[in-house]
């Protein structure tokens, strides 16, 4: 199963449409959307929901081979946890997708990171999906770590018992 | 002095949801030896902190549902202070730690009023450059950090200490 996920915070048409599109030429594959509820695209070949909790969207990304997403650093971080590849296409700030292009920055400075596609544009999403599909055939992406980097907590820990 | 038994300090960990609560989460080793507050917004937040806490062992953790807001939401906004003021009030914490966005701003800029030393860890989204919420927290918070070596700046900007990945 394929999970796509937009975050919860604001809709994104653009993407939702390219895989529901990417959904209806390659029919053999499930994909379960979490699209948010504001968006006004609605999808006709994938079932959906507005927002999951954080048990559905944690359990739905345990069945997911991998997910395709917008570049947010939440949906990122859930999938390398679970050592799940991920594809990614940015937000735009000139289509008031988001409040500017960080996410074109955030996406720049992790691509070539192991497990993380970027699809730079709605023509890149098919081969992005095929790369993804094809990682779930070579050896496990390496999990990431469950907590924040040693040098930073330490550095909390130090701030805290002081 | 001796004999007398030390105050656990209080620590506030909030953050609006999504990516920036999930990062604040990786951050919790750092505090275990403090009483942890924790506030933010998505639904079932509560239930995957206990559910956490009982497969590690660890304290029980008190949790504070808010409201969503943005900067755009003058009237949610308004709502979310007056929350987060009371919330504060309450715990009357030593610490503020937050990874953003609108609610670590105001609990900030609240908690250092009221004497709590405050942390801000921009969100590793803000590749860069630090976030606006970001740039408009620096003159509240003691330490003001960002997860980038590249938007580190010695003289005059944020420090860099680590990243949550």
């Amino acid at each position: 199963m394929i999970f796509l996920t937009v975050g919860s915070h604001e809709p994104f048409d653009r993407l939702v449409r390219a895989v529901d599109s990417w959904c209806k030429d390659n029919p053999v594959f499930e994909v379960f959307g979490q699209i948010t509820g504001k968006g006004s695209y609605r999808p006709q070949n994938f079932q959906y929901a507005g927002n999951l909790d954080i048990e559905a969207f944690e359990a739905t990304l345990k069945r997911a081979d991998f997910l395709v997403s917008h570049a947010g650093m939440g949906s990122i971080i859930s999938a390398l946890s679970l050592s799940k590849p991920i594809v990614v296409m940015p937000r735009k700030g000139s289509l008031q997708e988001t409040r500017n292009d960080h996410q074109i920055a955030t996406a720049a400075h992790l691509s070539g990171k192991k497990g993380i596609i970027v699809a730079d544009d709605v023509q890149e999403l098919s081969a992005a999906i095929s790369q993804a599909q094809a990682m779930l055939n070579v050896p496990a992406i390496e999990r990431l770590s469950q907590y924040a980097q040693p040098r930073l907590l330490a550095f909390l820990t130090g701030i805290f018992e002081a | 002095m001796s004999g007398m038994v030390k105050r656990k300090k209080k620590l506030l960990a909030i953050a609006s949801g999504g990516g920036h609560w999930i990062q604040l989460n990786r951050l919790s080793p750092s505090w275990k030896n403090l009483e942890v507050f924790y506030a933010s917004t998505m639904p079932g937040t509560e239930k995957a902190l206990l559910e956490n806490a009982r497969l590690s062992g660890q304290a029980i953790p008190r949790y504070f549902s808010l409201p969503e807001a943005n900067q755009w939401q003058k009237l949610k906004l308004i709502l979310l202070v007056a929350k987060i003021t009371i919330l504060l009030l309450r715990i009357r914490p030593d610490f503020v730690i937050t990874t953003g966005a609108a609610h670590g701003y105001f609990a900030i800029r609240l908690g250092k009023l009221l004497g709590a030393r405050t942390i801000w860890i921009d969100s590793i989204a803000n590749a860069e450059e630090m976030s606006g919420s970001g740039r408009m927290i620096k003159a509240h918070a003691d330490i003001w950090l960002t997860q980038w070596p590249h938007i580190a700046n010695a003289d005059g900007g944020p420090r860099h200490e680590g990243a949550v990945i």
